[in-house]
């Protein structure tokens, strides 16, 4: 724990570098955070909730005669179309306020942050608006994720040649 | 010489402040100031098909309003000072263009009216106009789009966060000629601009933008210290000093930074963040911000209060954050300003 900053050594500070220094730890000093197990908590529980609603699609899909991979395929498509619904409604915002990462970290928290930038760019056109600025959040994701699977990919397609694997 | 100290002008012909008003949204409305507000337009979108057109038809009622409030034609208005917090000036130069009135597009981000009358009454005193329309405004979903996320989008603000005023509000100024032709106020509840303190960039370093309140605390600071001593005055020369939207974080920085250098505001300060909505009934963390924040508090709430005579002497500070996305994703730091206005009951 780092000792803590009083406003006089902020303003007493000997130059500018070390006063934005102490300033910024005095702020952190002096706001307040919420609670990091509340919130842990609820993202457990929504977080939670959507995997097994996930689950329950899976299995009722699965009962519907379908294979275990038409089943996944379906119960992703499911869980994207509810959250893009909820998005257009306005309703995944309040959800995600009170679950935190639990609503983020699913893939309906994907679909989500695709869908918002739809919606909101809507009024600057087809092509300028929703066309550019829909992965404007989602984009990061989605580049350095294929960038990631491509990167491991080749690793796993070397190790081969070399007889690694 | 009409400069004061380092950073100050005093007036020796005040200008009159001839009318206000204040437009703000639905949530503004329910707040404690509610009901002290000119109009409130329930209609986020007020009418219109963005969210920046909605800007701009609040921008636009507040000045038709404030024509009205004030008892002046459109003619003897020589010029507009305005902005926004949208880029290029987007919601006022939409909402001023149908008065005609020639002007001037500033950006001083959430401390605009501060800007805008500080302008405005050294036009009037300097004899350069008789009557000037100071307006700004702010909206809650235009700002979220802009700076930060679209709406729908799911996140968790952090405590320190902020909540952008949706409203607008405009002043007129005028000097004595257009005063004595106005016959809408009742004698004894002139109010007038006596000096101003014109702010300087103050950067203590801090870089997240949801933590508005702290990079402007500094200059909020600055200000008021400079104010007392350009005009050799401290805390017990105003009935109240208003700082725009530190809000209850920022707001206590304040109190730290200047009883660290020996001067208590803490009895007779409001700040306009913390005024304008209800912590326990809406959920907005810090308070409020934004352009329209210090406005519609000051033509809503403050001068209201002026003329009914509960206070004789004011010290306004709007403060503003200069962030733009762009100096955000750079990681820069994010510098603040505020301006001080005295306004004075005659």
């Amino acid at each position: 724990m780092k000792e803590q900053v009083t406003i006089k050594q902020v303003l007493e500070a000997a130059d500018e570098t070390e006063r934005k220094e102490k300033y910024n730890q005095y702020v952190k000093q002096t706001t307040p955070t919420f609670s990091r197990l509340a919130n842990t908590a609820r993202a457990f529980l929504v977080g939670g909730g959507i995997c097994l609603l996930g689950e329950g699609c899976n299995q009722l899909f699965q009962s519907f005669s379908l294979d275990e991979k038409t089943a996944s395929y379906w119960t992703t498509l499911v869980l994207v179309a509810a959250a893009v619904l909820l998005t257009g409604l306005g309703w995944y915002a309040k959800l995600a306020k009170f679950a935190g990462a639990g609503s983020v970290v699913p893939i309906t928290g994907f679909a989500n942050s695709v869908a918002s930038p739809a919606v909101e760019f809507r009024a600057e056109g087809q092509v300028f608006g929703i066309g550019c600025k829909i992965f404007t959040i989602a984009g990061p994701v989605i580049l350095y994720g294929v960038f990631a699977s491509c990167f491991l990919g080749l690793l796993y397609w070397l190790a081969g040649v070399i007889g690694l694997l | 010489m009409k400069t004061k100290g380092k950073q100050s002008v005093a007036f020796a012909k005040p200008p009159y402040v001839l009318g206000e008003a204040s437009v703000v949204g639905k949530m503004e409305g329910e707040g404690p100031l509610g009901k002290y507000f000119h109009e409130i337009c329930p209609d986020p979108f007020v009418g219109k098909k963005t969210w920046e057109e909605a800007e701009s038809a609040l921008m636009e009622k507040a000045c038709n309003l404030v024509l009205a409030n004030a008892g002046v034609r459109r003619d003897e208005v020589n010029y507009i000072v305005g902005g926004d917090l949208l880029a290029q000036l987007m919601a006022t130069s939409f909402g001023v263009e149908r008065l005609q009135i020639p002007f001037f597009g500033i950006y001083g981000a959430c401390s605009t009216m501060g800007e805008s009358l500080t302008l405005s009454a050294m036009m009037v005193e300097g004899e350069y106009a008789q009557g000037v329309l100071a307006v700004t405004s702010s909206h809650f979903a235009g700002a979220e789009k802009q700076f930060r996320f679209p709406l729908a989008y799911g996140n968790q603000r952090p405590a320190s966060a902020t909540w952008t005023v949706t409203g607008s509000g405009a002043v007129i100024l005028g000097n004595e000629a257009l005063m004595s032709g106005q016959k809408q106020l009742a004698p004894g509840a002139k109010v007038v601009i006596t000096g101003i303190t014109v702010g300087r960039i103050t950067d203590y370093g801090i870089k997240d933008s949801m933590h508005m309140g702290a990079a402007m605390a500094p200059a909020a600071a600055a200000t008021i210290l400079a104010n007392f001593s350009d005009f050799g005055v401290d805390a017990k020369a105003y009935d109240l000093i208003v700082t725009g939207d530190l809000g209850t974080i920022g707001s206590q920085i304040l109190y730290d930074i200047t009883e660290a250098r020996g001067v208590s505001i803490r009895k007779n300060h409001i700040d306009c963040g913390v005024k304008i909505y209800d912590p326990a009934r809406q959920d907005v963390h810090a308070g409020g911000s934004g352009c329209g924040c210090s406005a519609v508090t000051l033509t809503g709430y403050l001068l209201r209060k002026m003329r009914e005579g509960v206070y004789k002497r004011i010290l306004f500070v709007p403060t503003g954050a200069m962030l733009s996305p762009v100096s955000f994703h750079e990681e820069l730091t994010i510098p603040g300003i505020a301006y001080g206005i005295i306004l004075e009951r005659k």
